[in-house]
């Protein structure tokens, strides 16, 4: 079975790769990329070799974009135990429809995947029903529990890319430093969620003027950044590899960067929510602007955007959060935070672009190329020989978001009614085609 | 007014504070009557559904809808199915279903009442949400300082205490920058956001600064829990530097009047001396708030839906 896409905007960061040409894809791998005006396109390579028939299939890409599948460091899954948030069937649907062939799921299910057999269980389930790639986050810590290191190595071999112990941030300093000096001996990021939870102790929302004058309890920016900077500090001492998850505000872009000049070994994410809501979304009490980090000001904003320009951001990521409506239809206070994310997330990043803050291939970088670099996986590409993970986009395409639409089973987005653009047309994974 | 429910004074216009305070002061006149009840909504229900515990408040909104003539329930937490982990939103639609018109709520979570005006048909009226509002007691606070000072406008009016955990404050300061009034807040820093000046309002940590030549002293009561989180060492010591004492009082102006919420902890906040004495205005408030709690239902019910 061949694929050849013709005539589209191919976009590839992994070699430079911004112009008009044909993609060719044979058994699931890339066989040729062909650029106009640069070299002999595929397409002609494939008329000399034999024009089209049953075997091949040929798909018009004039004016759309072709990128290489878009990689997600950051998501949760919720399979194991919370099924009725999500399931990796429905998250790695929504996750191919949104342009992603890659999903890395956090290891806060249930039971925690702290050992091999959880992890087994996850890279088995997404092999039967997943629709894309499931990489794994393992936990730092036993539990989430930030006290005894888990079983790393293990976990390595089964399958885990990289590992965090997400949303219950380690809090004692020492076991960090344990767990970025051990990881280097697997060569695994520490992915950290940067929140000194003492600091940000039962706050919902960025903290400020409109958290007092909405009476919930504030989360300084500073809980955010003393850890960052802590944890910058620590991967300066072991020489491990940091990555930095969801950056929410100025001061920890500043810092970010700081390192980065001092040769730190660091990388950063953030999501389209940082960068395209401010904490006034939380007015009325929605639950569904309800995240952590939480939305921060204009400012933040601003900040994040230059981060990305600069490079001080390396990744966008989706922090996709899907919850249960009841969940979120509830007490502010008690509501889940999260933000469910895989089916916006494109749109939303492409906007970024449209303003003029990244070109497209420094998007498709930031959502590819750097994931796979940090992660130490051969995707995120369109090199002769890799994969066929392949998205192809109208970025022109209109729609409004509509949560009752999703495909993932959480509807829980502060975008609701948002007009945006661009929409991938159809997907490949592995070269076999989702539309 | 133009909402079928209360949720805070911000939410409210100058006008519609104006209409309840003036509302509040005809039914000032029949409570001070020997027939204290008038047929003004009889046959409306009124559930007072609280998720926190509170005497003066829900007896407060209890006699208010009495006098109305409504018929008035309470469903109070520890004996509802709340504990039976039945969802906010159940509770509230179970009591609408059942015939409520006007749902009281207090919550310990701010926005509870937004949410429930949301889902429900039902007025709903905040009587106290988290940190966030406590509408009635500043309605009430604002009925009192009118009647005492015969005007709220260009007022110095001080509030002193735990700014940053209190919905009477909050409540408050909305209202008396509505009604045009100056506010100045006095406590210590840990329980005054600097961020509150971004409402225009100035801030004091020295006591006799903050009170100097005010018009109206409010003090708020100070939760206990707050000594040992660290917001002061003790009581004893928040005594020392921001209670209410005969020599701090001297300091306002002559004719300044003394309130608070209630309940109070005197010998903390105040000295038991001031909140009995001839400047103290708190059981009046406590008068008021009957009146104004009876213009809050009556204006709501003639609400166009």
């Amino acid at each position: 079975m061949k694929i050849l896409i013709k005539n589209g905007n191919i976009i590839d960061p992994s070699q430079g790769i911004d112009g008009i040409g044909d993609v060719l894809i044979e058994n699931g791998k890339i066989k040729e990329v062909g650029i106009k005006g640069k070299d002999q396109n595929a397409r002609s390579k494939e008329q000399k070799s034999g024009a089209e028939s049953a075997e091949l299939r040929t798909i018009d890409a004039k004016g759309l974009k072709v990128f290489p599948g878009l990689i997600d460091m950051h998501a949760h899954l919720r399979e194991p135990g919370f099924e009725y948030k999500e399931t990796i069937k429905t998250g790695t649907t929504a996750a191919i429809r949104g342009g992603f062939t890659t999903v890395c799921c956090m290891p806060n299910t249930f039971p925690v995947n702290d050992n091999a057999s959880v992890t087994e269980f996850i890279k088995r389930k997404a092999s039967q029903e997943g629709c894309c790639s499931v990489l794994p986050i393992g936990a730092i810590t036993k539990g989430q529990k930030g006290e005894e290191l888990a079983e790393i190595g293990t976990m390595r071999n089964e399958g885990c890319i990289a590992f965090s112990d997400d949303g219950q941030p380690v809090m004692n300093s020492l076991i960090m430093r344990r767990a970025l000096e051990y990881s280097k001996a697997f060569n695994v990021p520490i992915i950290s969620h940067c929140e000194d939870l003492t600091l940000s102790e039962d706050g919902v929302m960025n903290e400020g003027l409109l958290s007092l004058t909405l009476g919930l309890k504030g989360i300084p920016a500073e809980a955010e950044q003393i850890m960052i900077f802590r944890d910058i500090l620590l991967a300066e001492l072991t020489g491990g590899k940091l990555h930095i998850a969801h950056v929410s505000t100025e001061g920890s872009v500043n810092l970010i960067r700081h390192a980065k000049e001092r040769g730190a070994h660091v990388t950063a994410e953030t999501c389209p929510h940082y960068f395209n809501l401010t904490e006034e979304a939380v007015k009325g009490y929605n639950t569904n602007a309800k995240v952590n980090p939480p939305l921060r000001t204009a400012r933040d904003i601003e900040a994040i955007k230059a981060g990305l320009r600069d490079g001080s951001i390396d990744v966008i990521a989706t922090d996709h959060a899907p919850h249960h409506r009841d969940e979120k239809r509830r007490e502010f206070d008690m509501a889940p935070f999260g933000i469910s994310g895989l089916d916006t997330a494109l749109s939303l990043s492409l906007k970024l672009v449209k303003e003029g803050v990244l070109t497209l291939i420094q998007l498709i970088e930031k959502m590819a190329w750097n994931p796979a670099r940090i992660l130490g996986i051969d995707r995120g590409t369109l090199k002769i020989g890799s994969d066929a993970d392949v998205v192809i986009v109208d970025e022109n395409k209109e729609y409004k978001v509509e949560p009752d639409r999703f495909i993932s089973q959480g509807k829980n987005t502060p975008f609701a009614g948002w007009l945006l653009e661009g929409m991938p047309v159809l997907t490949i994974y592995k070269g076999k085609i989702h539309e | 007014m133009n909402n079928k429910d209360l949720l805070g004074i911000k939410e409210l216009s100058v006008e519609e504070i104006n209409l309840i305070l003036d509302t509040a002061a005809g039914f000032k006149d029949v409570l001070g009557r020997d027939i204290k009840k008038v047929p003004a909504l009889r046959g409306k229900t009124t559930v007072n559904l609280f998720f926190e515990p509170s005497t003066r408040t829900r007896t407060s909104f209890e006699l208010a809808a009495k006098r109305l003539s409504t018929d008035v329930i309470n469903f109070s937490v520890p004996t509802s199915s709340v504990v039976k982990g039945e969802s906010l939103i159940d509770t509230a639609l179970t009591v609408q279903a059942l015939g409520a018109d006007f749902i009281i709520i207090r919550h310990s979570s701010s926005g509870v009442p937004h949410l429930l005006a949301k889902n429900l048909k039902a007025s709903v009226i905040n009587a106290g949400d988290g940190t966030n509002e406590h509408p009635t007691q500043a309605l009430l606070d604002a009925f009192t300082i009118r009647e005492k000072k015969g005007r709220i406008r260009d007022l110095e009016i001080a509030v002193v205490g735990d700014i940053m955990h209190s919905r009477v404050a909050k409540s408050n300061i909305y209202s008396l920058l509505k009604l045009g009034a100056k506010v100045r807040l006095i406590g210590p820093p840990t329980l005054i956001p600097e961020e509150i000046k971004g409402l225009g309002i100035d801030i004091f940590h020295n006591m006799e600064d903050g009170l100097k030549d005010a018009d109206v002293l409010m003090m708020l009561r100070i939760q206990m829990e707050r000594q040992g989180k660290g917001f002061f060492p003790s009581t004893d010591e928040y005594f020392k530097n921001w209670g209410l004492t005969a020599g701090r009082l001297s300091l306002a102006k002559d004719d300044a009047i003394v309130m608070h919420p209630g309940p109070m902890n005197r010998g903390i906040e105040i000295a038991s001396e001031i909140a009995d004495g001839p400047r103290s205005v708190i059981l009046e408030q406590v008068t008021n708030g009957i009146a104004v709690r009876m213009a809050v239902l009556y204006l709501l019910a003639g609400v166009k839906r």
